[in-house]
């Protein structure tokens, strides 16, 4: 048995659910950001698995504009954190609440 | 060969994933983002996106993870005692990891997949540049200057705060 589009579009799928529930179970503002990043690595591969089975590149430069983009999010994101950090000496997302109340 | 290489790369990419998401320890999920993407990587030179993994080795593990793991060891985040999950909670994930394997499982069954066409471009140096120099300069350009107003934003947001900055009603916790 060959690997076909359907393996990859199914690790894919795995990948993206495990960022998926690491954001939905962590606390620390740090690690949701890299189960974010999990997830759009995983939309990539997808991506990625859809331009070689198809034979075209339309997929492959999609990639690259995600991975510029992706750097760009992190140093702003990675930014807010320290400024949150600076201003409420935590990065756990339970004791953010300040908008409740 | 390639299948078992699939598998291998597959493997190294979910249980290190699995890693990031359990880890009580930010510093070992950043290390297990590293080697996720190493076997991202993997699967791209397998895709024939040898150019998209050196790519990705570059910016992810070479900037993106070294950049977590800078800001992890600045900021001194000792894992705090966790609430546990309401019963809510629980019922509503599982009920959406039901739904999610429901869905994974219907495209396996019903689905039609292109398989791999015969005559397919494989992507050379040569091809990115000509798509990116010519279908695709405007969003080149765009992408360059959100890069741009990106690292102004950064520069804004890691001002030393003020005085006159600080809230007056805040309730410290």
């Amino acid at each position: 048995m060959s690997i076909g589009l359907d393996q990859y579009l199914m690790l894919s799928a795995a990948l993206f659910a495990t960022g998926f529930f690491g954001v939905l179970l962590r606390k620390n503002t740090l690690v949701i950001y890299m189960c974010l990043e999990l997830m759009l690595i995983a939309s990539t591969l997808a991506l990625v698995a859809f331009s070689k089975f198809n034979g075209t590149l339309d997929g492959n430069v999609f990639v690259f504009f995600i991975l510029t983009i992706a750097a760009a999010e992190v140093a702003v994101g990675l930014a807010l954190i320290v400024a949150l950090f600076r201003r409420r000496h935590t990065i756990q997302v339970e004791e953010l609440n300040q908008l409740k109340h | 060969m390639a299948n078992f290489l699939f598998y291998t790369f597959a493997l190294l990419t979910l249980a290190s994933a699995v890693l990031v998401v359990m880890n009580k320890n930010a510093v070992n999920a950043a290390l297990g983002l590293l080697l996720s993407l190493v076997g991202v990587a993997g699967l791209f030179v397998l895709l024939d996106a040898a150019l998209l993994a050196f790519v990705l080795l570059l910016v992810y593990a070479g900037a993106v993870v070294a950049l977590f793991l800078f800001i992890i060891m600045l900021l001194d985040t000792t894992p705090g005692a966790q609430k546990p999950f309401s019963r809510l909670t629980i019922a509503a994930s599982a009920i959406g990891g039901a739904l999610l394997l429901l869905g994974v499982l219907s495209l396996d069954e019903r689905s039609v997949l292109p398989s791999l066409t015969a005559a397919h471009a494989i992507p050379t140096l040569k091809n990115y540049a000509e798509q990116l120099f010519t279908t695709y300069l405007l969003p080149v350009q765009l992408v360059g200057f959100m890069l741009l107003v990106a690292m102004l934003g950064v520069i804004v947001l890691s001002r030393k705060c003020t005085g006159e900055d600080e809230p007056k009603t805040e309730g410290q916790p």
